[in-house]
């Protein structure tokens, strides 16, 4: 494999998306309705890639008590709701995470 | 740097902090995986320092490993990464006072962590003109940790091959966890949210990631309707 053009093309295809819009910031008046609807980007986004990593387990869905990603998630989504600190939330997740793994290994 | 520059900086890599922690494990894991995939480690490496994109590398690399030819893996990543293109047009109000030039490096860096921190600093103070040195500290901090944690994968990977499957991205999830959960604050928040888990869900198996797409698409309208809904009753 010519590692040296993968390497070139995958900068391509992850430069671009990241900088395109960037580049037309000062041509472009984004309306109204737009920069409302970006508000939501974060919370669509996050949350799609945090279920579709914690319920599925070698491509297949995996909601048993062997998962330990829910539990773990679970509990850092009840702690960040308690308070706002990232770093309390993490690591009472990945604690939850450990026990749990523990448990039911 | 004058120091209330440096204050910006130091205060950007600050509130990355928690994230640079849960990237750790992240990078290590792909350094190893690299390594385990055979591949040369300079290839590894030299990933990591001009694309500089954690699922996109993941993803390359179990691609390679499998024999997929270059136009399938490049396809692969350019999808994956469709959603920075969605993070670039959310920071536009903040990055549109800066020039050109600077606006290179900025987008280089921008990960789902730096944007997450700097997305929600731009929209909780008044965007300065700091804005820059604040999205410095945290990208820089963010790229640093990166290599470190490359480097170590490919070294740990040849003591620890199955180190690999030890589901080391939980503190990916939880710190995902910890960003989304501060963002609910409406009704119309926790719509998108909702429907973001489920569409997520069902359209886990679309291929290459098309569902992320297609699912942050419908949640981002389900929440915009719902709040505009709300809004026009609170008006009559």
């Amino acid at each position: 494999m010519n590692y040296l053009l993968l390497i070139a093309a995958m900068v391509a295809v992850t430069f671009l998306p990241r900088y395109l819009p960037f580049y037309l910031a000062s041509k472009l008046q984004l309306p109204r309705s737009i920069e409302q609807a970006l508000n939501y980007v974060p919370i669509a986004v996050l949350t799609i890639i945090v279920v579709q990593t914690s319920l599925f387990k070698d491509g297949q869905l995996a909601l048993g008590l062997n998962n330990p990603y829910i539990g773990a998630s679970v509990v850092a989504f009840v702690v960040a709701l308690l308070q706002k600190r990232l770093f309390i939330t993490i690591v009472a997740g990945m604690i939850c995470y450990a026990i749990l793994r523990y448990w039911f290994a | 740097m004058p120091a209330d520059k440096l204050q910006s900086t130091i205060e950007g890599a600050r509130d990355t902090l928690p994230l640079v922690f849960a990237a750790i494990p992240f990078g290590i894991v792909y350094g190893a995986l690299g390594h385990a995939q055979g591949l040369p480690d300079w290839v590894v490496i030299a990933i990591s320092m001009v694309v500089f994109a954690g699922a996109s590398q993941f993803i390359a690399v179990t691609l390679m490993a499998t024999g997929a030819s270059i136009p399938i893996i490049v396809l692969t990543v350019f999808v994956v990464n469709l959603r920075h293109m969605l993070y670039a047009v959310s920071l536009i109000p903040y990055v549109k006072q800066f020039s050109q030039l600077k606006r290179l490096p900025m987008a280089f860096a921008l990960t789902d962590e730096t944007f997450a921190v700097t997305f929600n600093h731009a929209t909780q103070h008044n965007p300065s003109a700091h804005f820059a040195h604040y999205y410095l500290g945290s990208a820089a901090f963010m790229y640093i940790n990166w290599q470190l944690c490359t480097w170590i994968g490919l070294v740990a990977g040849n003591q620890i091959p199955q180190l690999t499957s030890f589901g080391l991205d939980i503190a990916m999830v939880v710190a995902f966890i910890g960003i989304v959960v501060p963002h609910l604050k409406m009704p119309s928040h926790w719509l998108c949210a909702l429907v973001a888990a489920l569409s997520g869900t069902v359209t886990y198996d679309w291929p290459n990631q098309t569902g992320l797409l297609f699912s942050a698409m419908l949640a981002i309208t389900s929440g915009v309707m719902l709040e505009n809904r709300l809004n026009k009753k609170e008006v009559i």
